[in-house]
């Protein structure tokens, strides 16, 4: 018998001591659950749905209101006031004049915050969960009663052209999705940054403002969302003390959008900048939406999106690690718009390596899925970490929130957003063949690079 | 293995912040679990939810980056989870994502940290996986070449970025010929030089047992975390070797500095020395900053610079207490026209709190918004396990939340005036990166 040296004992228990792959447990199987079961809804009699998400773990709230309106539904040649109302809700209202309310959370330890998108606009506090009046109470004097002076006006103007300064154009990158979206949409509002054009954000006033604001804030137009240590009995009460004392202030208009044509061409843009130090490339698709396809197309969007664009996606794998022709690459699917989605791809190309090979290798990839179809494990494994992110997202009140939120502004109800997991779980790799067959269609899209050059006159 | 000492976190939270409380919070407790190794962690257990999320640190950041291999921390922390074990990098990341767990790296100036979250059902896989990332990486050439070339790609990106360039330039002011002044994820020429041999002694004197503190909160009992603090940590080497790092006293006292870079606004980063954490006055200069321009819509700066003249879309300031050194630093920015004056309103707000402190009125509503909101930061498990980890790093005991708020609530208005004239000396030093108007540098002594 041979002796066993000690660093070959050293070795073999080292070896028993770590399992081996095929001794590892094996993956548990994620079932789609209905998502925050506690979660119910209901109506007051003036058409303001509220939404509460219990979550006793600690006594604090997450309220927020979500009003239908966004920066689609602007007026033409008033970009960005939806965004600037945004901002001068925070000014005073008749029972907390002139920014009374900011102070009140600043003595009580709340914090509050809002958001514009191009579907709606939001507003919300966190705070411990004896204030929950005081936030209903103030939210609820808001929707009507907004006193904006004269004097504020102005320095706000300064403060979203200041805004639009530091996040779009002190970023060439930015200027660049921003331009992507304007190509992508060749009659759709979306096709207008919500932030608005600067030379009509300067042009924004008083008026402007409130003539937006009176046509949209009422109740009948809003989504409270409370989530937190709350229960449904609790906000009722509540409810009829605040919101539902807020009366009808008009019918709500329709939104008068103007819609897509049938998109004829692929576009593209070639965007150069001194002040990029790192050239990439995108497209984006035009696609249906959660909300504007009810029919399991968004649902094999979001699939598909998972398939190409995870870190062991078919982008990722591709590009950056069999052909090390990008130095970043990706895929996303975002179909939370009310009118419509998007398909998202983008590369970051390492030195030497031409937008012309980055776009090959991309299409190659698209080829492939679109010809040869995706595989069922593909499909498993990313149905598989989507149910696991809506497990890890019922952690947080706060995320909860925002997905109810989201969801009924862009379309979807209450019962849908709560089943998503079910429709996900129930994606076949058929559907998600057929949705990239139909959708990711070059005349759909837009094709964008950012490169180094002179702002004025592109290289090539 | 739990210590009998054990605290009701939120029952305390609940009897010193919110004076009327309907339905008092379930109690949490904040358990000492040492595993038969010796492994420590902080366990908050959380039956609501089928998940564990654990938040870990190691002392020794980029600050122990090897000179002229600025960078390699960082480079670590993203090649971890780039094949481990018997597992290739593909099969590492095939493997994650069938478990659905969630597993990052992160580095500070002083510490190189770890953020985990498991389904409760795939418990000892997940763990496994994160037992491999620290104890066995594998840092293949082939992988780090495409992690580089990522980490390459975003310095190209970021160093045209004013927001960047004046962060950087900030710290080498303020920190020259010192660790906390090199760029903390490296320069485009340190990262190309770093090797497969400086990640792996990078990883050997830093992630040990020695210097480690641990944070869970979720579905686990006491005895199965303390078996799995041996299994995960267990073969790490006992003890780490840090390079020393002097404690320094930021330098550069009315230094303004320009970067130059084309672009709408100027960035302007802005600061003076600061506290260490373990210093008496920090919980006063805490309350002062917080008054100052600590984050909130009520704050002076925020008033004078956004509220009132609408020079900004952002105005901040805050304590950054390092392990050896503090820095007092704000943020802003304006359009290039407008930094003289917006430089004039934050050197006169300054200088007002310095010689007169705030109004008793602002100090009760800052102290009671301090301890008002210090709920709000553990509403998921991460972000509670985030908190415990750095009362850990901090070292300020297990019965820190309890104590907290009462220091606040101890803050006198002398204490606040003291330690506004402490730090707030007239010598604000500013690094501009953009292309102001009518500024120009100021080198003093030099």
């Amino acid at each position: 018998m041979r002796r066993i040296t000690p660093l070959a004992v050293l070795f073999a228990a080292f070896l028993f001591a770590v399992p081996t792959v095929a001794q590892m447990p094996a993956p548990a199987r994620i079932a789609p659950a209905v998502l925050a079961p506690h979660a119910s809804t209901f109506w007051l009699a003036n058409g303001l749905q509220i939404v509460v998400v219990p979550d006793r773990r600690l006594p604090v709230v997450t309220h927020m209101i979500w009003y239908r309106v966004g920066s689609a539904d602007e007026p033409p040649g008033k970009s960005g006031i939806a965004h600037f109302l945004e901002h001068l809700l925070f000014k005073g209202t008749e029972m907390f004049p002139a920014g009374q309310f900011s102070r009140r959370l600043g003595e009580i330890g709340g914090q509050e915050n809002a958001f514009t998108s191009w579907d709606y606009t939001g507003y919300f506090q966190r705070a411990a969960k004896e204030h929950l009046p005081l936030l209903m109470a103030f939210e609820a004097d808001r929707m009507l009663n907004v006193r904006i002076t004269e004097e504020v006006v102005a320095p706000e103007r300064d403060v979203i052209l200041e805004e639009r300064k530091q996040v779009v154009d002190n970023n060439p990158s930015a200027q660049f999705a921003e331009q992507m979206a304007n190509a992508l949409y060749q009659n759709h509002p979306y096709r207008i940054p919500i932030i608005g054009w600067e030379h009509e954000m300067r042009g924004l006033t008083r008026d402007d403002a409130l003539a937006f604001y009176e046509r949209w804030y009422t109740p009948n137009n809003a989504v409270v969302v409370i989530a937190g240590d709350v229960t449904e009995a609790e906000v009722r009460a509540l409810a009829e003390q605040t919101y539902a004392r807020v009366r009808v202030r008009a019918a709500v208009p329709p939104r008068m959008r103007p819609s897509e044509p049938p998109p004829r061409a692929p576009r593209r843009i070639a965007m150069t900048d001194p002040r990029v130090g790192q050239s990439s490339w995108s497209r984006a698709y035009m696609t249906p939406s959660y909300g504007s396809a009810k029919d399991g197309t968004a649902e094999a969007l979001e699939v598909l999106g998972d398939i190409l664009g995870s870190q062991t996606g078919r982008i990722y794998r591709a590009l950056v690690v069999d052909r090390q022709l990008a130095a970043i690459a990706g895929a996303f699917y975002s179909g939370s718009g009310l009118d419509s989605g998007r398909f998202g791809l983008s590369a970051t190309p390492r030195p030497n390596v031409t937008f012309e090979q980055i776009e090959q290798a991309i299409d190659a990839v698209i080829a492939a899925v679109v010809d040869e179809g995706v595989t069922a494990d593909e499909v498993d494994r990313s149905v598989n970490s989507m149910l696991a992110a809506s497990v890890y997202a019922q952690d947080s009140m706060g995320s909860l929130a925002r997905i109810f939120g989201n969801g009924l502004m862009q379309g979807q109800t209450f019962e849908e957003i709560r089943t998503w997991t079910d429709r996900i779980a129930r994606v076949t790799p058929e559907q998600v063949n057929a949705a990239a067959r139909q959708w990711l269609d070059m005349r759909r899209s837009v094709t964008g690079t950012l490169a180094r050059g002179d702002a004025q006159r592109p290289r090539s | 293995m739990t210590d009998p000492a054990r605290l009701r976190l939120v029952k305390f939270l609940v009897l010193l912040l919110v004076a009327v409380l309907t339905t008092p919070a379930s109690a949490t407790t904040i358990e000492r679990v040492v595993s038969p190794g010796g492994i420590e962690a902080w366990l908050v257990r959380e039956t609501q939810t089928p998940l564990i999320a654990v938040e870990f640190a190691f002392r020794g950041g980029n600050a122990q980056d090897p000179a002229g291999k600025e960078g390699t921390a960082n480079l670590v922390a993203a090649m971890l989870d780039e094949g481990a074990g018997e597992l290739d990098a593909r099969a590492f990341q095939d493997r994650m994502q069938r478990l659905a767990m969630q597993m990052s790296f992160s580095v500070s100036r002083d510490t190189f940290s770890g953020s985990f979250r498991t389904l409760t059902a795939n418990r000892d896989a997940a763990f496994d996986m994160l037992r491999l990332a620290l104890a066995q990486p594998r840092f293949e050439q082939a992988e780090l070449d495409r992690v580089r070339a990522a980490v390459v790609a975003g310095l190209r990106r970021e160093l045209t970025q004013p927001n960047t360039l004046a962060a950087r330039a900030f710290s080498a002011t303020v920190f020259p010929n010192h660790p906390y002044g090199r760029p903390p994820n490296g320069s485009l020429d340190t990262v190309a030089g770093i090797t497969r041999d400086d990640l792996a002694a990078y990883h050997r004197r830093i992630l040990a047992r020695d210097e480690l503190r641990v944070a869970v909160v979720g579905d686990i009992d006491p005895s199965t975390l303390a078996s799995l603090l041996d299994r995960v940590f267990g073969d790490l080497p006992p003890r780490g070797a840090r390079f020393p790092v002097h404690d320094i006293a930021a330098v550069g006292a009315g230094t303004w500095r320009l970067v130059d870079v084309d672009g709408p606004q100027t960035v302007i980063q802005f600061g003076l020395p600061g506290l260490k954490r373990r210093d008496p006055d920090f919980i006063a200069a805490f309350v002062m900053n917080h008054i100052l321009g600590g984050g909130t819509f009520t704050s002076r700066l925020w008033t004078e610079v956004r509220e009132r003249r609408g020079l900004t879309y952002g105005i901040s300031t805050g304590l950054s207490p390092f392990d050896h050194a503090g820095l007092l630093v704000g943020a802003t920015s304006t359009r290039n026209d407008r930094v003289a004056e917006t430089l004039s309103i934050i050197d006169t707000e300054l200088r007002r709190m310095a010689a007169e402190g705030p109004s008793t009125e602002e100090l009760a509503k800052a102290k009671s918004f301090l301890i008002g909101s210090f709920l709000l930061r553990f509403d998921t498990s991460a972000r509670l396990a985030q908190q415990l980890l750095a009362i850990q790093l901090d070292d300020l005991g297990i019965d820190w939340l309890e104590r907290r708020n009462r220091e606040i609530e101890r803050v006198t208005m002398d204490d606040v005036r003291r330690v506004a004239r402490r730090l707030l000396t007239p010598d604000l030093i500013v690094v501009m990166a953009g292309r102001p108007a009518g500024v120009t540098e100021r080198r003093p002594g030099g």
